[in-house]
């Protein structure tokens, strides 16, 4: 199975360039603005018993549902968001120009600790009522999903096969007809895997974003998370195995139901004409195609969507030739200048910001330092997570059938909310009274080390046959085997594992360095429990200080280190 | 045919150019004053190398792609954008996978806002005119590539073009299906089955332009031009061992040989820079060797007839040409009406063994390919003796366009290798002399 890339690097064919400071700078103004109108009090939620969670197993069922139509709500918003900006970004240069950066930056922003200024933002839209509080839980969410959805299908838009955009044109497909026929399906298998990332990363976010803490006021939403988080509080252990059940059994329906079926059907829209091997149909999918009751429901949507993507709606007359476009000198001057007014605006906030908040440059040093601490976090869990699974991985890949079934497991777990797990690991610090600097540290890879595992099964699966017979037939083994022959093949399929890996390790950190059980608090030393702590404090600077110095850390690993080696994979390492 | 001539032409082409903008310096011209009309009933080639603009045109007519200079006429009025009455078939077929063999032809009815009942009918039709019955419900993956093509031309003619556009449409197909769908095609064509008013092809196989077509336009390269008109006086169905019809494509393989004049006054280059930016064709040099072993051997003994040797080596004309020129660019052969003659520092090569003739093929790189004698100028004036690719490239897309431009480093790199002029660091694009021995 050909696994898509994750955005962070497929945008990296580029070098640092000013249009990443403007980006930079829009973004966190964005953020700072954000901050700033978030107001320091708040009224109670009016609606009796709307925020009370029981810890009674009854009530289970409808906090999962509650749960998933979060999750479902945010990726609807994540779609229609993919849906706009990618076609914007991709058709506009100049939109393209602003926009792909601060997309960019926006997948490096650990939202996670930045989730209580945007429920406290969203409660002061909706005084007194719980649809603020969800709608900040959605945003959340689709703050984690939407912006490599986004990404995987700007990248789909700008990689269109050049043939088959002559065709639509010279078969005169209005623009519209042409994004069903033509966009929509070619992004669709990149768009799919992408919306399978997020939704794992998705579920990890609905979990913490359920129960907020501000100041001294806090909320619980009713969910499993927040079902979760009163457990904590009630040292109730019972009550945290039924959760982590309920959610075992909610990931397996989305998983058999939804993403099986979704990933097997996008497969139809790769474009390769020869009839490779295709993997069997998933059961689902199965029953969809041969149930006739099914079928009669799934040929409506698709004579729906057909309807859709036949409608002319041509706002403008003929489709134009295509003349090598000689941008206007006027426009693109209008436009720097407005980018860079308001680059100098944002840049100016910025500075104001700091200047009355009176961060100082003791605090970045100190933020600094925290961050250099977690980053040796980060990188020695990779490491070590490479260590376990690079050899596990590689000696499953190699036996297919086997490699099918875990490969399935793999990205089965990858997709549950590991921070369930969380208090399992807490209550055992506590009672051996480990170090929370060691011991609280594996907590921030619990759920992304699966991304490696199931790259480097990819990876060895498509390891080509011939080179393993040649290899044996030279009587190439040992140390030797793993350095010349299987190591440089699957390395591409390490990279992109490790990737993600660290991307979502690094947001982790923000709940992973802090952890209670009741009264008793863990908390290690690194700038996930400094944002945490300081959220506790309710000190905006701080949290902003910590959370902007955290995008840099996570900017600067992709930049220096996981790019260029991802570079030379491809250069080097791929036939 | 000619009775069916109408009085006023399909599409009228008059002095279109097309050029390559580049910043810097002058643009690229790609095709140059071209003048073309298209008769109704008429079947006309482009034929020319790869690279000579013939597809370029083809999207000009088209109306996919706007001339630099110069004026498309359809039935009589300006051309913008994609006409209704023009269908075109792709070399690569263009089908999209995710649709099906019916859901593929009826693309184009779709976007023309056909309802469904006639769309269906319509798209049947086509689809059992071309010989596809059966297949409807199947996805192009599980086609054979004959298969998919006849999806690309149903889809291309379910639509009633008046003229239709086929770019080298049977170049991605082996030897016996590209002929099958061919003859099929003229069949259609005599029995006037297709509704289509005329065809204009692309193509750089020399026969099938012969078979096929009542007037073939012989385009020459950089820029592309006309070179000549021919008339194919030949009824269908033709035969391909008609001597006529053989004196045909031999008179064809002689145009497309015959030395251009040289550089014209309209384009005023520096000599030494034109030798400079010579393009070439990217020709392994294994091919290049084989190709002179095979010319000293009997039956040729130094000498043959271009269309013999292509058909005994199993060659097209597209790929013999290129190896003709690359020889005679090295004075290793020369190319002169319709044959490739051994010149006798070619036949020294094919006697000598490796190393002697990796000497002769240095030596003649550096006598007659002035883009290798610059590099190991430089390389040997350096005093590290490094430089870079970029600062070529960049000199050699002064003068062509950046494909171009890639083809003649690429085959600067891969010849200087062969004969042990430099080396080349792929990973730093930096020509350097290491493990040269640079004694000799």
């Amino acid at each position: 199975m050909p696994l898509p890339l994750p955005s962070a690097l497929t945008a990296g064919r580029r070098l640092p360039n000013i249009w990443d400071l403007v980006a930079v700078l829009c973004v966190f103004a964005a953020i700072l603005a954000v901050v700033q109108v978030t107001p320091a009090t708040f009224q109670p939620i009016d609606a009796p018993n709307a925020t009370v969670v029981s810890l009674d197993p009854s009530h289970l069922p409808e906090y999962a549902l509650r749960t998933t139509l979060r999750m479902f709500a945010a990726l609807f918003a994540s779609l229609v968001f993919t849906f706009t900006f990618a076609p914007l970004a991709a058709k506009s240069r100049r939109a393209g120009i602003v926009m792909v950066p601060i997309l960019d930056i926006l997948q490096s922003v650990p939202i996670l600790g930045f989730l209580t200024f945007t429920t406290a933002f969203f409660m002061s839209l909706f005084p007194g009522r719980v649809i603020g509080l969800e709608l900040a839980a959605i945003f959340a969410v689709f703050t984690s999903q939407a912006w490599n959805m986004a990404f995987s299908f700007y990248q789909s838009l700008t990689t269109l096969p050049e043939d088959l955009v002559e065709a639509t044109r010279a078969f005169r497909l209005s623009p519209w007809q042409r994004f069903w026929r033509l966009e929509v399906p070619f992004g669709m298998p990149g768009l799919v895997w992408n919306m399978m990332l997020s939704m794992s990363g998705g579920w990890f976010f609905v979990v913490a974003s359920e129960a907020i803490t501000l100041g001294d006021q806090s909320w619980k939403l009713p969910g499993i998370g927040s079902y979760v988080a009163q457990a904590l509080d009630d040292k109730n252990m019972t009550a945290i195995w039924y959760a982590i059940g309920t959610m075992f059994l909610v990931i397996l329906a989305y998983d058999q139901l939804l993403f099986r079926p979704l990933v097997a059907w996008s497969a139809k829209f790769r474009v390769e004409l020869t009839a490779g091997a295709t993997a069997e149909d998933p059961w689902v999918l199965k029953l969809l195609r041969r149930t006739r009751a099914l079928r009669f429901v799934g040929g409506s949507v698709a004579v729906v969507f057909g309807f859709i993507g036949r409608m002319r709606l041509d706002f403008s007359s003929a489709s134009k030739p295509s003349k090598p476009a000689t941008p206007t000198r006027l426009g693109d001057g209008l436009f720097f200048i407005s980018v860079a007014v308001v680059a100098g605006f944002a840049a100016w906030q910025i500075v104001r910001y700091v200047l009355v908040h009176d961060v100082g440059l003791a605090d970045l040093a100190e933020v600094v330092g925290l961050g250099f601490i977690t980053m040796v976090r980060v990188v020695v869990l990779i490491a070590l997570a490479s260590l376990i699974w690079v050899p596990i991985g590689v000696w499953i890949g190699l036996r297919p059938s086997l490699a099918r079934s875990i490969g399935v497991v793999a990205q089965f777990v990858a997709a549950f909310p590991a921070n369930l797990f969380f208090p399992v690991f807490v209550i055992l610090i506590v009672r051996f009274r480990g170090s929370p600097d060691i011991w609280l540290t594996p907590l921030m890879i619990l759920g992304t080390q699966w991304y490696i595992l199931f790259n480097v099964i990819a990876g060895a699966s498509a390891f080509p046959g011939d080179l393993l017979e040649a290899s044996r037939n030279f009587r190439i083994g040992g140390w030797l085997w793993w350095r010349r022959v299987i190591l440089p093949g699957i390395f591409p399929y390490f990279v992109t594992g490790a990737i993600t890996a660290s991307g979502g390790s690094w947001n982790a950190a923000i709940v992973a360095e802090v952890a209670s059980w009741g009264d008793t608090k863990l908390r290690a030393h690194g700038l996930g429990a400094y944002i945490a702590q300081a959220t506790d404090e309710g000190n905006f600077a701080h949290v902003v200080l910590g959370v902007v110095v955290m995008s840099i850390f996570v900017l600067a690993f992709n930049r220096v280190l996981w790019r260029p080696m991802y570079a030379f994979a491809t250069r080097r390492l791929t036939l | 045919m000619d009775g069916h001539l109408a009085a006023s032409p399909l599409v009228e082409v008059c002095g279109c150019r097309q050029s390559y903008h580049k910043d810097s310096t002058s643009d690229v011209l790609v095709l140059d004053d071209v003048n073309l009309k298209i008769a109704s009933g008429e079947i006309i080639g482009l034929l020319g190398r790869s690279g000579s603009g013939k597809s370029t045109l083809l999207r000009i007519v088209s109306g996919l792609l706007a001339p630099t200079a110069g004026e498309v006429l359809w039935r009589g009025a300006p051309l913008k954008g994609p006409a209704p009455g023009v269908a075109m078939v792709f070399q690569s077929f263009a089908l999209f996978p995710w649709l099906t063999v019916q859901q593929n032809v009826e693309l184009g009815l779709e976007a023309q806002g056909v309802g469904r009942v006639e769309r269906e009918d319509r798209a049947e039709a086509a689809i059992d005119l071309i010989g596809l019955g059966g297949y409807e419900s199947a996805y192009p993956k599980e086609l054979s590539g004959g298969m998919r093509q006849r999806v690309g031309l149903a889809r291309a003619l379910v639509v009633h073009p008046d003229l239709l556009l086929m770019d080298e449409p049977f170049s991605a197909l082996d030897v016996l299906t590209a002929e099958t769908l061919r003859t099929d095609l003229i069949d259609l064509w005599m029995e006037s089955k297709l509704p289509v008013k005329s065809i204009l092809m692309v193509t750089h196989n020399i026969e099938e332009a012969v078979l096929m077509c009542d007037r073939i336009l012989v385009f020459s390269s950089n820029p592309g031009r006309v070179a000549s008109e021919l008339a194919v006086p030949f009824p269908h169905p033709r035969n391909r061992l008609a001597p006529d019809f053989r004196q045909m494509v031999d008179d064809i393989y002689a145009l497309m040989t015959r030395r251009p004049a040289k550089s014209s006054p309209a384009v005023p280059t520096p000599a030494v820079e034109a030798g400079f930016a010579t393009p070439m064709a990217p020709v392994s040099t294994n091919l290049l060797a084989g190709l002179l072993e095979a010319l000293a051997q009997p039956p040729y003994e130094g000498r043959a007839d271009l269309p013999a040797l292509a058909g005994s080596l199993q060659l097209e004309a597209d790929e013999l040409l290129p190896m003709g020129e690359a020889l005679q660019l090295l004075h290793l052969a020369d190319l002169a009406d319709g044959d490739l003659v051994l010149t006798d520092a070619g036949k020294q090569f094919a006697l000598a063994d490796t190393d002697e003739r990796k000497a002769i093929f240095a030596t003649a790189l550096r006598a007659h390919v002035p883009l290798v004698a610059a590099i190991r100028r430089t390389l040997d004036e350096r005093w590290n003796h490094r430089a870079s690719a970029v600062r070529f490239r960049d000199e050699l897309e002064d003068h062509m366009s950046p494909d171009y431009a890639e083809d003649t480093l690429r085959t600067a790199i891969s010849w200087g290798r062969y004969a042990e002029l430099y080396s080349y660091d792929e990973e730093a694009a930096q020509f350097s002399l290491e493990d040269i021995d640079t004694a000799g």
